[in-house]
């Protein structure tokens, strides 16, 4: 009895030896080297996987990086221009520092701005609404309002302002990964730089019918009267397709543009409240005021707050601002 | 296989086609068919007479467009049309010479029996004429005739199914042109090269069978085939497989098997161009709806804004709550009324409020019914869920591209969930996903 049970542990104790032998053998002859750089640099990356910088995630980017000669065609827009320099660090490479992007809606068409033509009440998503008509608006390119750009970040940098109707960006958890971009079917989301203490001015429409037909759908459509484009020093803005669009890259943030627009298309963001210069009080007057939206708070909460506020009455407050400092001025 | 049996509510059978009155103006979409947009080849404020070539085709799959008055090219401008987005149109007012045709249209009733043209000239008349399926699909017919070398067709099937429900345009045509959609099938048989055609007529329409097979007496090569009523027997692959049992295989075309399909439609539209000179200018449109005053089949000039039938109807019911192009299976609800009718509009339904909601979606209770009705033996409920998690390389795998878009499945679900919204969605993708893989 004790002999079968002796042999028996003899025998499993020699076959797993072997197995042992035979295993180290392929392993040690079959091996892959891999560079122990990728694992490093994979640890300094945030681990996200959200493909936002082209590759299929955070591995397939670390070993692009390995492989690459320089680093001036990576970029980690999530991580930043500090974790690009952890990385750049690791292997011993420079890295220039990268203005950082931040997504924007390219539409300003609320409830109140984009009177309802229709009723829609097909399946409550984008892509499938997209593919079927030209929304319940008679605007057929503005934002269908069902957040899909919503679902894609990774980040809850977004949400759907239920009082306009329109998705918000919080810029702060925004990584500029290009998830909602790939995901609007109507090309309405777009990266543009942060701009210089955040401030930036850009269309905020992407309507390209014929001014009055853009009208006649939405008050604030950009009708292509090309104000904008012989206001602006810069060569920003181009017009085409009765559609302004302002680079982003050539904007110099001199706030010329938006006070010019007529359908206040044009919106300036994290800038300070307009401030009516006195000799040319006239002038202005004339013109309608622009569309300043309020500094984005750091904090969501006091942000989720503000986001409610309508526009009307944010261009109201600024007014008002405007009055009692100016009266203040006059009596001092 | 499959198929669902909905309330066929075809008011319109008994109405005769009534010639619709020519209106004051007309927008004319530049893209009707599938395929490449046409091109516009008039200039604004140009008089051009009913017949007249305004927009030629740009490409090998694409169809001519011709003016349906006489008038002047207004201008051209982005107008709505059913695929419920503004769209190039050429849009033409009536001038004073409303009547005035193109000379070489031989506007009599006398039925043309000889076919002179050879073959080549059929196909290249029929592609002049601009004429594309009249079913619905748009498909230019002319491609269709054009067979690809290495096939060889044997049997013209001609499509008088009209299985969707209300729709009696197909119906009251074959009543009434049977003797030119004959000739019609003739022409097309010759430029088919083919002696046998089966004429596909659905069993609740025993007139329109009596009809035909009364009129082909004698015919060589043709004959009438009764079909058993059910959704969706006008397919092309189902009629092909009902009316001669071949299967038409995945991703292939019906010339695989040796039959090409063209609806009743077509054949009289193609009668109208090879012997009568006339271009694809009106078509049968079936008005309708359970609380419509007078629904009608009219024969309506291509881009009269759809609002001209409602009136005619009789005016649209307070209570109605969607405005659908084409059959309640496959049609689409429109925007507006203003849009124009197309070369495939072939109904336009008034459908009161309580019919036109749709349900509340609810979870999928697995009871496979979709699977049971899909004609094309897919698995409605599974390509969907795919498509929701986006695992298109699945929905690849599964067949999506099969899907005929007929809507059985969400016709049949009880549990309302918007099964095609979501295949249709997986098709694209896929079908985009497949070019980009191509290039």
């Amino acid at each position: 009895m004790s002999q079968t049970i002796l042999f028996t542990i003899g025998s499993i104790t020699i076959l797993g030896f072997l197995a042992a032998a035979i295993l180290y053998f392929i392993a040690s002859k079959f091996k892959v080297y891999e560079d122990p750089k990728i694992d490093e640099v994979e640890n300094a990356l945030p681990s996200t996987n959200c493909g936002g910088c082209g590759h299929p995630g955070c591995r397939a980017f670390a070993e692009a990086c390995v492989k690459a000669d320089d680093l001036s065609d990576l970029h980690c827009p999530v991580g930043g221009n500090e974790t690009m320099q952890n990385v750049a660090d690791l292997l011993g490479m420079e890295v220039e520092e990268r203005d950082p992007y931040v997504a924007v809606v390219l539409c300003s068409g609320s409830f109140e701005h984009r009177k309802k033509a229709n009723v829609y009440d097909g399946t409550p998503n984008c892509t499938v609404a997209h593919g079927l008509y030209g929304g319940d608006t008679d605007c057929q390119y503005g934002c269908l309002g069902f957040g899909e750009c919503v679902d894609a970040c990774d980040f809850e940098a977004m949400y759907m302002d239920e009082k306009t109707g329109l998705p918000v960006v919080i810029q702060d958890k925004c990584t500029a990964c290009n998830a909602c971009v790939t995901a609007c079917p109507r090309d309405i989301m777009e990266l543009r730089p942060k701009g210089k203490r955040d401030r930036r001015i850009f269309v905020s429409c992407i309507n390209q019918d014929k001014g009055g037909a853009a009208k006649k759908a939405c008050e604030v459509a950009c009708t292509g009267c090309s104000k904008c484009e012989s206001e602006c020093k810069y060569d920003a803005i181009t017009i085409e397709n009765y559609l302004a669009y302002i680079d982003g890259e050539k904007c110099k943030l001199c706030r010329k543009c938006a006070p010019v627009c007529k359908s206040n298309s044009i919106l300036e963001i994290n800038f300070p409240p307009r401030k009516e210069r006195p000799e040319k009080k006239d002038r202005i007057k004339k013109e309608r005021p622009a569309r300043a939206v309020k500094p984005i708070a750091t904090e969501t909460a006091t942000l989720e707050k503000e986001a409610g506020v309508d526009v009307v009455e944010m261009v109201k407050k600024a007014k008002d601002n405007n009055s009692k400092e100016e009266n203040s001025e006059d009596k001092a | 296989m499959g198929g669902v049996h909905p309330a066929e509510n075809k008011f319109t059978v008994d109405k005769p086609i009534e010639k619709l009155e020519a209106p004051s103006q007309v927008s004319i979409p530049i893209s009707q068919h599938i395929g490449a947009p046409a091109k516009p080849v008039v200039e604004q404020r140009q008089k051009v007479k009913i017949g007249q070539i305004i927009a030629s085709s740009s490409g090998f799959v694409s169809a001519n467009i011709h003016a349906t008055i006489a008038g002047t090219i207004a201008k051209f401008d982005k107008v709505m049309d059913s695929t419920g987005y503004k769209r190039d149109a050429i849009i033409i007012k009536a001038g004073k010479e409303e009547q005035e045709w193109e000379e070489s249209i031989d506007l009599s009733d006398d039925l043309v029996k000889e076919v002179s043209l050879s073959r080549e000239e059929i196909i290249k008349k029929i592609a002049a004429a601009g004429i594309v399926g009249m079913g619905g699909a748009t498909f230019p017919s002319h491609v269709k005739l054009s067979v690809p070398k290495g096939k060889k067709a044997e049997y013209l099937i001609l499509n008088g199914v009209e299985c969707e429900p209300y729709l009696t345009a197909d119906h009251r045509l074959m009543l009434e042109k049977g003797p030119e959609i004959i000739v019609g099938a003739r022409i097309l048989m010759k430029a088919l090269d083919v002696d046998k055609a089966i004429i596909g007529i659905e069993n609740n329409k025993p007139d329109a069978i009596e009809k035909i097979a009364e009129l082909i007496n004698g015919e060589n090569g043709m004959m009438v085939q009764p079909l058993k009523v059910q959704y969706p027997q006008g397919g092309e692959k189902q009629l092909i497989k009902a009316a001669i049992n071949r299967e038409v295989p995945s991703g292939g075309l019906p010339i695989d098997v040796g039959v090409v399909v063209h609806n009743v439609g077509t054949a009289f539209a193609v009668y109208e161009a090879i012997q009568k000179n006339k271009p694809l200018l009106e078509r049968v449109v079936t008005i309708t709806g359970k609380d419509v005053k007078n629904p009608s089949n009219f024969l309506v000039r291509i881009g009269t804004p759809v609002n001209n039938l409602i009136e005619a109807a009789g005016g649209i019911p307070e209570n109605t709550g969607k405005v659908i192009s084409g059959g309640p299976m496959m049609g689409k609800a429109l925007n507006s009324v203003d849009i124009p009718v197309a070369k495939g509009t072939s109904g336009i339904l008034l459908i009161p409020n309580e019919e036109a909601k749709r349900g509340k979606m609810k979870v999928c209770i697995r009871c496979s019914k979709c699977v049971d009705v899909c004609p094309m033996g897919l698995e409605p409920y599974l390509l969907m869920t795919l498509t929701q998690k986006e695992l298109f390389d699945r929905v690849e795998e599964d067949k999506a591209l099969d899907c005929i878009e007929c809507g059985s499945c969400s016709f049949t679900c009880p549990s309302d969930r918007p099964l095609l919204d979501y295949i249709r969605l997986g098709k694209k993708t896929v079908a985009s996903l497949i070019r980009e893989r191509n290039n």
